[in-house]
């Protein structure tokens, strides 16, 4: 597209503000575009505007009444955010869950990694005009909702995890449910790859488009997906592994230019990575007790401090917390993917076209209120 | 046949008749697409569809057009106000005219006029017009570039589109209805015109902005392109001139290339010319349809790509050929 900036004409620019309502920028975002016809000669992403206080709100309610709060920080992933925060508390106060909570635990994040992945995968080709994959993503999304509403309770905001384990333990209709998950969706890939990563009006609104290579990533500290499909293979969960992911056989995949198609390959891939992990976890999962017993509900953790990264469903998470001794947090961080992944777009909506920009902008899976807090 | 009725009183009497016809048959056609659409959509995407208002969700679209009636009309303030108001009138007021050169039967054709298709394509694009004046009259952004974007895919459209229909014109010498669809009564053109038909039906499909080519109007991108500011019935209208343009197309690939109302190789099966010629419509309307709930949207400047660089060489091919065809065979 840079031809069409040869000769730069620049007269008649104007400016556009995408959102903060339109329907494609995925919650309240704005982007001040000036636009040269079509083409984007400047995108300035205004944020803030979901903006609710987590951090404050941690620093004023004791470590478990956050755990609400964690899973409405990015509510498309919040059993992963609640998972982290779990054992980032667990690691400033020293607790050890039992070996069977920490198998649920990654059981049922990794249900939360793929029924993210699906509803971005609905929402993107719904960016890109595509109406009928979302509601098949929806389909099979709804199979993992009733899994875990089953289990924690409760849909979307799950607070699931607790220090020390889990609220409820699982049974074996759980277990059954999710194998029988895990074998519809492999069997539904096929469909998805016909309807659409075959098909030609895809693959050329994807291809080169929204390119975030390597050294973009670094510079805007890029994480997740959008990172591993610049070729580098990055994930928490591999490279400092906690909880029990070190026990499991799985590939981070990884793409090669870092464009659309390659984020959309990257993510379709993570998604079989996960079945294969519940597999894993399903065949090795010991009995036991799903909760430390002894653990208060108002823990004091002892005066310190932590940082606790973790991989949610967007990138690298992690939450910054410093203890005073007292059951509040003296200061409560988060870490979010999004914001990183967002601010790179300043430097790749540049030279590209409305079009492309929505679809960049989709591909990069932002979660808005995430980036807020 | 018709040209026994010219210069007489029953011709008057035809045209006015013909005239309430259509107006009630484009109504009701709009409101049974918009209702097809959603059903088709509906099972496309595992669900059903309209269900509760009538049986199978029938007097959904009524009831629709009922509520799009009682609501209010918006003006945005510093919108061009004469500009804004006319902009639907003039959408809609071209996509009935066609309706009068039409061939639905042998016997029901209103006019036969020897210039038909040349009136069908000089309305169909004025809808143009009232596409750019809607949008540029809102006084939105979204609005002006969803005009912009019109306009120049009706104009990279309408060559192919009269090129590909060009190569039909030039086997039957007519622009006739009744003779282009008398000529196919043994054979549909779309086996002797694959090429062209092809090509027709990708143009018309872009001509009413019908995805995966509904950039005009894309709503992810655009929020709803150039009807952005419209409300209640101005909207409506847009929306009727729409599904009225896609039969319209549809009827016109009938009958240049499935035969019009023939029967397939010239069987009849004892199936009224009428039926035929709406069934064949309908299916590709129903085409249309499936076309839309499959496809992502193409993006812009790929689809002026693709006309310019593809449909407009491959028709002008296309139509060497036929003429070379034509003249020494």
């Amino acid at each position: 597209m840079a031809e069409h900036f040869a000769e730069p004409v620049r007269q008649h620019l104007y400016s556009l503000n995408l959102g903060p309502q339109h329907p494609s920028t995925h919650g309240v975002l704005r982007i001040l575009l000036t636009l040269d016809g079509e083409y984007i000669v400047e995108a300035d992403p205004v944020i803030g505007y979901g903006h609710r206080g987590h951090e404050k709100m941690g620093e004023n309610r004791t470590y478990l009444q956050f755990m609400p709060n964690t899973s409405r920080i990015d509510y498309l992933s919040g059993l992963l955010f609640n998972h982290g925060f779990c054992l980032a508390v667990e690691k400033l106060a020293g607790i050890e869950p039992p070996e069977r909570a920490r198998y649920i635990r990654v059981i049922c994040a990794e249900l939360n990694r793929i029924s993210s992945h699906l509803l971005w995968f609905g929402t993107y080709l719904m960016d890109l005009g595509a109406f009928t994959p979302f509601l098949y993503c929806f389909d099979d999304r709804e199979n993992i909702l009733d899994i875990l509403d089953r289990v924690s309770g409760s849909r979307l905001t799950y607070s699931y995890c607790r220090f020390g384990g889990v609220t409820r333990d699982i049974d074996d209709v759980f277990i059954e449910q999710t194998r029988a998950f895990v074998k519809r969706l492999r069997s539904r890939w096929k469909d998805y790859h016909n309807l659409v990563t075959k098909n030609v009006i895809f693959i050329h609104r994807t291809r080169d488009v929204g390119v975030i290579d390597k050294d973009l990533a670094r510079r805007f500290g890029v994480t997740g997906p959008n990172l591993r499909a610049a070729g580098v293979p990055f994930d928490m969960r591999k490279v400092e592994p906690y909880e029990v992911y070190d026990r499991f056989d799985f590939q981070i995949p990884v793409g090669e230019k870092g464009d659309a198609l390659d984020r959309y390959r990257v993510r379709l891939e993570e998604m079989e990575q996960s079945c294969r992990i519940i597999e894993q976890a399903l065949d090795q999962l010991p009995d036991g007790p799903y909760r430390q017993e002894r653990v208060r509900l108002k823990v004091k953790p002892p005066r310190g401090e932590v940082y606790f990264a973790f991989e949610s469903a967007r990138g690298l998470t992690a939450y910054y917390l410093v203890s005073d001794g007292s059951p509040y947090p003296y200061r409560c961080h988060v870490r979010v993917p999004s914001f990183g992944n967002l601010h790179c777009l300043t430097e790749v909506f540049r030279e590209t076209l409305v079009a492309d920009a929505i679809s960049i902008l989709g591909s990069i899976d932002i979660v808005v209120p995430e980036i807020d807090r | 046949m018709m040209e026994a009725a010219t210069n007489t009183g029953g011709d008057w009497l035809r045209l006015i008749v013909g005239l309430i016809v259509v107006l009630i048959f484009s109504q009701l056609n709009a409101l049974f697409l918009v209702w097809l659409e959603r059903k088709v959509a509906g099972h496309i995407q595992l669900r059903y569809g309209p269900m509760e208002v009538g049986p199978h969700g029938l007097l959904q679209t009524i009831v629709d057009g009922i509520k799009l009636v009682g609501k209010e009309l918006i003006t945005p303030f510093k919108a061009d106000k004469k500009l804004f108001v006319i902009a639907p009138v003039l959408v809609f007021m071209p996509v009935l005219i066609p309706f009068l050169v039409l061939p639905f039967g042998p016997e029901l054709i209103i006019r036969d006029m020897n210039v038909g298709l040349l009136l069908i394509f000089a309305f169909s694009t004025f809808s143009v017009l009232a596409i750019l004046v809607g949008g540029w009259a809102s006084n939105n952004k979204y609005a002006l570039l969803g005009a912009m974007r019109s306009v120049a895919q009706n104009v990279a459209y309408e060559i192919p589109l009269l090129l590909s229909v060009m190569s039909v014109v030039l086997m039957v010498h007519s622009f006739k209805f009744s003779e282009l669809v008398m000529a196919q009564h043994r054979v549909w053109f779309v086996f002797l015109q694959p090429v062209a038909a092809i090509i027709y039906f990708i143009c018309a499909t872009a001509e009413t902005n019908r995805a995966p080519f509904d950039i005009p109007e894309a709503e992810s991108e655009l929020v709803a392109g150039f009807h952005t500011e419209y409300s209640g019935m101005r909207f409506g209208l847009f929306f009727l001139a729409e599904y009225t343009n896609m039969f319209i197309v549809s009827a016109v690939a009938t009958s240049l290339f499935m035969g019009g109302w023939h029967g397939p190789f010239g069987w009849s099966l004892g199936i009224p010319g009428v039926i035929w010629f709406l069934a064949k419509t309908y299916f590709l309307l129903f085409v249309l349809m499936w076309f839309r709930w499959t496809f992502p949207r193409v993006r812009f400047d790929q689809l002026m790509n693709f006309s310019w660089k593809v449909l407009i060489p491959l028709s002008m091919l296309n139509l060497l050929v036929t003429a070379l065809v034509v003249k020494f065979v």
